[in-house]
């Protein structure tokens, strides 16, 4: 067993050799006899009266089945309303699947159109008639905050969604005494997840046996089937929800999506199965939003150099309803709480409010909040270090906070348990060699060539517990489960409750339930994504598959091992204690020949169980559940560093390398946790130079489309250079944290004090984000003015 | 709004006669009428690549050409680009190097690096040049650059 061991190995994927051959199964690859088409009217306004809607025309189109409204949707499906018990001030009116009276932003569903094919379902689209009646539109967050906004829903008396302060300390006093201090404005623009595969659901409804079953690109299936279950009034137990293969996620596919509800409503009303399948343009209109905020951000530092204090204001846009069921706060509370985190800092105060607009509900977005934090804080921290005349790299290294102790926690609350800043920072320096890039930077300068270089620390939170939305009594688990099963052939089937969407998080728990039961990687067959076939738990959010879920499947490995031994200790007459598992075969430790082999022992305990001496037959089936109690998260935590250099003449930026340190705990699969934090990085780098979607005043998209919506592009990217730093967290006995949003965390703070480092000579700091050439010329023209 | 045209064209090495409408795009003849799910469809205007095959060797978006428009022409698929062997080296070279993660897009990149590959051995750059039509938003692009290269390397005899 310690020869082979497969934790810690870099094994490719099982799943990666049938999607690099066309073998995937995604949602809209799946063949459903008489299936229908659902093709949706959306508001061409941001807000508007739902006047008058004609259907007769549409309904007589060729192929058409129905064509259904919001009303007709109602008699099956009873409205939602996103509560936080927490923050009862966050509350949008009860949603409906298909907008009824009042269209909130541009994209809503109106009309569904069910057709026998998609074509003939949006042909028949443009016959349905609505009278609207145009309502005034609150599309920038900084007027929907004025006193005098007009409302986002006629039944709202206030756009506000969201007014939350911290303070911890006196910062105050703090910026009373402070040697130095700082402060900038940030704006960061909208963005979206762009998930390659854009959203789609596939709804069957069996009338016979009241069942309903859903196939869908989701991250967290157990969560839709209770919202499907709840909102159809159907026993839970009647519903499955099924994720094939998802094609990106990135917390795009966490929530309950109003079109998607329709289409489920409709297969209950039709008794026909439906599919809906987003096309771009849709995609980009209705697709959860995210990261729109404005922060004012201030901070004190000592003559030392060591921070004292920081002031932060966020404003962030919601969009026009609260996300279901998760809400749309997060990235608001936590561009507020997370500031600071990786360093000592006594006194904190921030306030934070949040706006509904007549946009798409802004909702999750891969590390929700703590990319906005950790910009303001590092950005702050280089200017600090400017004024001070200290190497950034330094102040850093004297502000790290000491985290040997399982207890401590930030100015912001945020746990900072078992953390290693200051092993990261000096492993980036070397492997970046700092002091020779400071150098290069130097004489580039002199020839006319800028070039920066931006440091980020961060901390991540991962595998997140209860606390976060049990408190808020949002049905959102954060439970996983791992039911192992020995199966008659000898081979171990593992059902586990989190999902992969692409993260390898399957791999992952085979090869930890291979090393822990002592068998062959190969005979450990994964089981995710169906309610029906996995036991109940959270799914994928919050970077948990493995930290969590693996849990799971480790603790219920060590049990499923027991009853193996026991039953072999029975059968060989030895005690258990003396036989050990390896590659699937039960030894004697006193011998080097295997006495018999899982298969033997599962087939004696399902067909001879007889023969069995033992009074109870342990279980060959074992299910465990492991969540976080003690601790709200797991943290983890890092560092990166861009080197990039911008064109002063053009305005564009180009990065040229870019490194991450990254303390993750135990890594179970080196090759999966790379490339996690490659492409969050690229997401990172993303929304700081590319990504935005522009909103006119009017509340109209203006760049709708993957044409005009920019993502990274291979030639754009640079080589991502990963290292580790291993500390394993005390709160498993697996001792991994999270890794996936931990690229995204710190990318784009690392890209802003990249370029605004390029920029001093210019005294130029630029503030919002995305960084398009626009605005890099905007901002050194001002500065000549 | 049916206006059906005969086209006849090989696909994957076998003749394929069809009678397909006006509108249709490859993509979803592909897909919907010929069950051949391995071609994706990421945004329909031509932009994410996720729609890449062959036709007559070179990549092509499936979303932007109508079935129409192969009337004559030689289209592979990932399908066929599997079965029959010839990119079984890239394949191998993704998996190993993880060089996807949800696979929407991996079909597209592929038929792009099949076309990139034929006679050449490019550069890192050139690579990332050649796949700035295959938008990516998983890997960061870095293991995919990798898995060509090494095989590039390969391909050309000596290390990469």
């Amino acid at each position: 067993m310690t020869a082979n061991l497969k934790t810690g190995a870099s094994l490719p994927r099982r799943t990666a050799a049938r999607l690099v051959a066309g073998k995937g199964r995604y949602t809209d690859d799946i063949q459903v006899a008489g299936l229908l088409h659902v093709a949706f009217v959306r508001s061409s306004y941001p807000h508007a009266r739902l006047k008058r809607i004609e259907t007769r025309a549409a309904a007589d189109m060729p192929g058409v089945v129905a064509v259904l409204t919001g009303n007709d949707l109602a008699k099956v499906c009873a409205p939602w309303q996103t509560q936080l018990a927490l923050l009862p001030s966050h509350l949008s009116p009860p949603q409906m699947p298909m907008a009824q009276g009042e269209a909130c932003w541009q994209g809503e569903a109106i009309v569904a159109v069910v057709a026998t094919s998609r074509a003939l379902a949006e042909d028949a689209t443009e016959s349905v008639e609505i009278e609207w009646e145009e309502l005034p539109v609150v599309a920038d967050v900084q007027a929907a905050a004025l006193a005098d906004a007009p409302v986002v829903h006629s039944a709202m008396t206030s756009n506000l969604g969201l007014d939350h302060t911290v303070s911890t300390g006196d910062a105050e006093a703090a910026f009373r005494q402070a040697a130095v201090t700082v402060e900038h404005t940030f704006s960061f623009d909208r963005q979206t997840g762009v998930t390659l595969e854009p959203r789609t659901i596939l709804a069957e409804f069996d009338p016979r046996l009241q069942q309903l079953t859903i196939h869908h690109s989701h991250q967290v299936p157990h969560q839709m089937r209770d919202i499907f279950a709840a909102q159809l009034k159907l026993p839970l137990s009647n519903v499955r929800v099924v994720a094939p293969d998802v094609g990106g996620a990135f917390g795009l596919k966490l929530a309950a999506y109003p079109d998607e509800m329709a289409v489920a409503t409709i297969a209950v009303l039709l008794e026909r199965p439906v599919k809906f399948c987003a096309d771009r343009l849709e995609a980009f209109v209705s697709d959860n939003h995210a990261r729109e905020a404005k922060v004012h951000g201030r901070m004190a530092v000592d003559a030392d150099g060591r921070l004292t204090a920081m002031d932060v204001s966020v404003v962030s846009g919601f969009g026009a309803y609260s996300a279901y069921p998760r809400g749309s706060v997060g990235e608001a509370l936590q561009a507020v709480h997370m500031v600071a985190a990786p360093y000592k800092m006594a006194h904190l105060r921030g306030r934070v409010r949040g706006y509904f607009q007549n946009k798409p509900p802004s909702g999750v977005l891969r590390a929700v909040g703590q990319p906005i934090a950790t910009t303001v804080t590092e950005q702050l921290l280089d200017l600090a270090a400017r004024r001070l005349s200290l190497d950034p790299a330094e102040l850093r290294r004297r502000n790290y906070v000491d985290t040997a102790t399982a207890t401590a926690r930030s100015a912001g609350g945020i746990v900072l348990a078992e953390l290693s800043l200051e092993r990261c920072h000096d492993r980036l320096l070397q492997l970046m060699d700092y002091a020779t890039l400071r150098q290069q930077q130097r004489m580039h300068r002199d020839k006319g060539i800028y070039r920066g270089i931006g440091l980020a620390a961060f901390i991540e939170q991962t595998a997140v517990g209860p606390t976060l939305y049990g408190a808020q009594n949002v049905r959102a688990s954060a439970q996983e489960t791992c039911r192992l099963t020995l199966e008659a052939d000898g081979a171990i089937r593992c059902a586990t409750s989190i999902t992969d969407q692409g993260q390898g998080t399957s791999t992952a728990l085979a090869q930890i339930v291979a090393d822990a039961l002592g068998v062959d990687i190969e005979t450990v067959e994964i089981a995710t994504g169906d309610t029906q076939l996995t036991p109940f738990g959270g799914g994928a959010w919050a970077s948990r598959g493995t930290a969590l879920g693996g849990e799971a499947a480790l603790r219920a490995a060590r049990k499923l091992k027991e009853s193996v031994l026991g039953i072999a200790g029975a059968l060989l007459q030895t005690e258990p204690d003396l036989l050990k598992i390896e590659d699937g075969r039960i030894y004697n430790t006193a011998s080097p020949l295997p006495q018999m082999s899982l298969a033997d022992i599962a087939t004696t305990a399902y067909f001879k169980a007889h023969l069995v001496a033992l009074t109870e037959l342990p279980a060959l089936e074992i299910t465990e559940s492991f969540a976080p109690r003690d601790l709200p998260y797991v943290a983890a935590n890092g560092i990166q560093a861009a080197h990039v250099e911008v064109d002063v003449e053009l305005g564009t930026i180009r990065v040229l390398d870019f490194w991450v340190v990254d303390d993750c705990g135990r890594v179970i699969n080196p090759l999966l946790v790379d490339e996690q934090i490659r492409g969050g990085v690229v997401q990172g780098i993303g929304a700081a130079l590319y990504e935005q979607c522009i909103y006119g005043a009017d509340g109209q998209l203006e760049n709708g489309s993957l044409v005009d919506y920019l993502v990274p592009m291979a030639s754009e990217m640079p080589d991502i250079h990963v290292a580790h730093v291993q500390t394993p967290t005390s709160a498993t006995t697996l001792g991994a944290r999270g890794v996936g949003e931990a690229g995204t965390v710190g990318a784009a703070a690392a890209i802003w004090t990249a370029v605004n480092d390029a920029l001093t000579p210019f005294g130029v700091v630029l503030s919002e984000q995305p960084f398009t050439p626009e605005r890099v010329l905007d901002a050194l023209a001002a500065r000549k003015d | 709004m049916t206006d059906l045209h005969s086209i006849a064209f090989m696909l994957n090495g076998k003749s394929v006669t069809a009678d397909v409408d006006a509108r249709l795009h490859l993509a979803d003849f592909l897909r919907h009428t010929l069950h051949l799910t391995g071609t994706h469809i990421g945004c329909e205007h031509g932009v994410c690549g996720a729609c890449n095959v062959l036709v007559d060797g070179r990549s092509t978006r499936s979303c932007l050409m109508l079935a129409v428009q192969v009337d004559g022409a030689h289209v592979e698929t990932i399908e066929g680009l599997t079965a029959s062997g010839q990119i079984a080296d890239l394949q191998a070279a993704f998996t190993a190097r993880n060089a996807l993660q949800c696979g929407y897009c991996t079909p597209g990149v592929l038929a792009t690096a099949a076309e990139l590959l034929t006679g050449n051995k490019p550069t890192r750059d050139e690579i990332r040049d050649a796949l700035s039509g295959n938008y990516c938003r998983c890997t960061g692009y870095h293991a995919i650059v990798d898995a060509i290269e090494t095989v590039a390397g390969k391909r050309h005899g000596g290390a990469p």
